[in-house]
């Protein structure tokens, strides 16, 4: 009895952030070939270069296969049946468009100088455009450039030439080829050297327009001696079809740098019987290229009918240093497969790997990692801590952890536990006067402390929430 | 001439576990400023009372009452009982990874006092008093609830918790198990601290030392589903007298496990 009212809270949970802004877009015409990536490229008025390289992209990609590999089961998707560019028609240069305000006020993102958030910079992208960066000023006169993809591209043509690409290339894997194709906007920051980003960074994505796919590229590069932490957010509407979201993100530190890149991802996981959603199939890697530098990746997936991403980071430099912390949530008939790759270049290089999955409903939850030393990399070292907690009896949990340790030095230690919430953990809890949602609530918050604590205060507050309201029915 | 309604009163009580009748008509009362004690073999259900007093979903009550100031809670779920004041110290306390102490008594509290916020600073005050009382480390209260505590902490801990809640009636449900005469001696501290006008007790006991130290007025003894023997003072003085093996020659050697 008791299991079964915890799945009924669960399938009960509401996503309030699924409505729907009504804006005149300006969209290009359904499918995909060169002339769409032309006219797509002609809409952002992009120099003849980033063409070339998004249309060897698209051939590049015309000739591989999708991937069927990961432990997901979704029918094959219609790539000509996708619209890949839509952005809300802007009435003027400076003010931006009130609908759109309000929509991003909604999703606690105020945009406008006199209630912006402070202590955090926003890149707000809606569909295919980012409409807004706050703080731009500010973080100018320490030299961070903070801006649109599309205005890295115009602006600073020098600095996106050098680093798109080399950390995550276009042939990489199937869907960064799409997205090198097809991408049609993202953040870019470049932290020069000796710069401690004095604000958070981050980027606000909102799918919207119907039939539309969100493509977006961030990237960041951290010079010598710098530092900044990036958050990333993510919603879109309730739909009864499925959308594609396919990103690439690329990070750079050099010497001594650090990069702490944190997402909250709530896309739509569609209704409790798997219909609609969003696919989320997301390449992201970090390139720990100089000495010393660290990379860290903190996620929380609490959305999407699908999340299929490895956030890795390729430890070059010597004594650099990887880390991956991650929550994912799946309820209902969501599915996920992710994990990590932690590539072991560099002497002295060491990687931390924390994964929570919380597997409820019908769901499936697969954590799949790579650990990799290679032959020359000295005295590497691993921690990884994998956990995975069961509610009720329908979901299921995997793990596929694959190492590759091919110099002696290296010293790995590998934790795994599965658990469930238990009748006793509830009843206990229970008899000291907490409601049952409140009690599962505190388990799996206690579940995820050492990802949660990896976020920024305010950041982790949502994530909290976000968890909650996953797991509440009251709220919505 | 109609009599007070008693605090607490179990009244028939049958319950099952997966079809099993295990409860066959318990009766039972309790007044607050009562303490009361509960033995009898193992098997003989009090593991079980203790757990249907709470509404543990595993049991099922068949048959009778269980009465909280006259009001039948039967029906009612175990976080509702909790509020009105019952209050279950648990034989094996379940671990809680990531929560730590001071968070899980703050949620309890907050709960069962069915105030939004029960302001931190009294709070911590309240909670670092009655820490020290019952000699509890400070660095305790950062710990994760009860995940590798030792048995004596995690007796220790029901007893804060129980001194933290204040419950109106409070069951301890073989408390005194896997616990050191020193650990034995600050249970009885932290439950001496409680018993007055305003608390009664049932203590289900295994081992008979604990009445040196937990001074019942009321003594049940429960075999096989039933009450089959009950007394206030007089029968406690007796037993003083004869001797718990007057107990063991009177329902078996099993009543009292040494």
């Amino acid at each position: 009895m008791s299991e079964q009212s915890t799945e009924q809270i669960l399938a009960d949970s509401e996503y309030k952030y699924g409505f729907v802004t009504d804006v005149e877009a300006d969209t290009i015409p359904m499918g995909l070939n060169e002339d769409i990536i032309r006219m797509l490229s002609g809409k952002k008025g992009e120099p003849e270069w980033m063409l070339e390289w998004r249309l060897k992209a698209y051939r590049w990609w015309l000739k591989m296969k999708e991937p069927r590999w990961a432990n997901l089961d979704f029918p094959p998707i219609d790539f000509q049946a996708i619209r890949y560019y839509s952005a809300p028609k802007q009435r003027s240069e400076t003010e931006i468009d009130p609908e759109l305000q309000k929509t991003f006020e909604r999703l606690g993102i105020p945009l406008h100088e006199r209630n912006r958030l402070e202590g955090v910079a926003v890149d707000a992208v809606f569909d295919s455009v980012s409409v807004a960066t706050t703080h731009k000023e500010m973080l100018k006169e320490k030299g961070v450039i903070f801006c649109s993809f599309s205005e890295a591209i115009r602006e600073h043509p020098d600095l996106v030439k050098k680093y798109m690409g080399t950390v995550v290339p276009y042939t990489d894997n199937y869907y960064a080829a799409l997205n090198a194709a097809v991408f049609s906007d993202g953040s870019f920051c470049y932290i020069p050297k000796g710069v401690r980003c004095p604000i958070e960074l981050s980027t606000y994505f909102r799918i919207n327009a119907m039939e539309t796919g969100q493509f977006e590229r961030t990237l960041i590069v951290a010079e010598d001696d710098s530092y900044v932490s990036y958050l990333e957010g993510c919603t879109a509407p309730l739909r009864d079809r499925n959308q594609l979201h396919a990103a690439v993100v690329e990070l750079i530190a050099m010497e001594n740098a650090q990069i702490k890149y944190a997402t909250v991802q709530n896309w739509y996981a569609g209704d409790k019987d798997g219909k609609g959603g969003i696919y989320n199939f997301v390449t992201k890697r970090g390139h720990c290229k100089g000495r010393n530098s660290k990379i860290s990746w903190t996620q929380v997936e609490a959305g999407s009918a699908i999340t299929w991403k490895y956030p890795g980071c390729v430890l070059e430099g010597d004594n650099s240093v990887g880390e991956f912390y991650s929550v994912a949530l799946t309820n209902n008939k969501m599915q996920a497969d992710t994990g990590t790759k932690m590539i072991h270049i560099g002497n002295n290089t060491r990687s931390t790997i924390v994964s929570k999955g919380i597997s409820a409903g019908e769901s499936n939850n697969t954590y799949r990692s790579l650990l990799q030393i290679l032959p020359d990399a000295k005295n590497c070292r691993n921690h990884t801590q994998c956990d995975s907690m069961l509610i009720g009896s329908l979901c299921k949990a995997n793990t596929f952890p694959n190492i590759e340790a091919e110099n002696g030095s290296a010293v790995l230690e590998h934790e795994a536990t599965t658990s469930r919430i238990s009748e006793e953990q509830l009843f206990y809890l229970k008899c000291r006067g907490i409601k049952e949602e409140d009690a599962v609530s505190l388990v799996v918050n206690g579940f995820c402390k050492e990802v949660l604590k990896q976020l920024p205060l305010e950041f982790a507050v949502e994530a909290i929430k976000l968890l909650e309201m996953k797991l509440d029915k009251s709220v919505g | 001439m109609s009599a007070k309604i008693p605090d607490f009163e179990i009244r028939n009580l049958c319950a099952s576990v997966e079809g099993k009748p295990i409860l066959q008509g318990v009766s039972l009362k309790i007044n607050k400023g009562e303490n009361h004690a509960l033995m009898g073999p193992n098997g003989s259900g009090k593991s079980t009372l203790a757990n249907v007093i709470m509404g543990h979903p595993a049991y099922e009550v068949t048959g009778g009452e269980i009465l909280y100031h006259g009001q039948n809670i039967v029906e009612m779920e175990p976080e509702e009982r909790a509020r009105l004041g019952l209050f279950l110290a648990f034989q094996y306390p379940v671990a809680i990874p990531g929560v730590t102490v001071a968070k899980f008594l703050k949620t309890a509290v907050d709960a069962v006092r069915g105030v939004k916020n029960v302001k931190p600073a009294e709070f911590m005050k309240e909670l670092r008093e009655n820490s020290e009382y019952l000699e509890v480390d400070k660095a305790f209260l950062n710990r994760f609830m009860n995940d590798g505590f030792s048995g004596g902490e995690k007796k220790r801990m029901e007893i804060l918790q129980m001194l933290m809640l204040k419950p109106g009636i409070a069951i301890m449900d073989e408390t005194d198990s896997g616990l050191d005469i020193d650990a034995l001696k600050i249970v009885s501290k932290g439950v001496n601290r409680l018993v007055g006008p305003a608390f009664g007790l049932l203590v289900i006991m295994h081992y008979e030392r604990i009445l040196n130290y937990i001074k019942p007025d009321h003594l049940h003894i429960l075999m096989q589903g039933r009450v089959v023997l009950s007394g206030g003072p007089e029968l406690v003085k007796e037993l003083e007298q004869k001797g718990y093996d007057w107990v063991r020659e009177k329902f078996g050697e099993e009543v009292l496990a040494v």
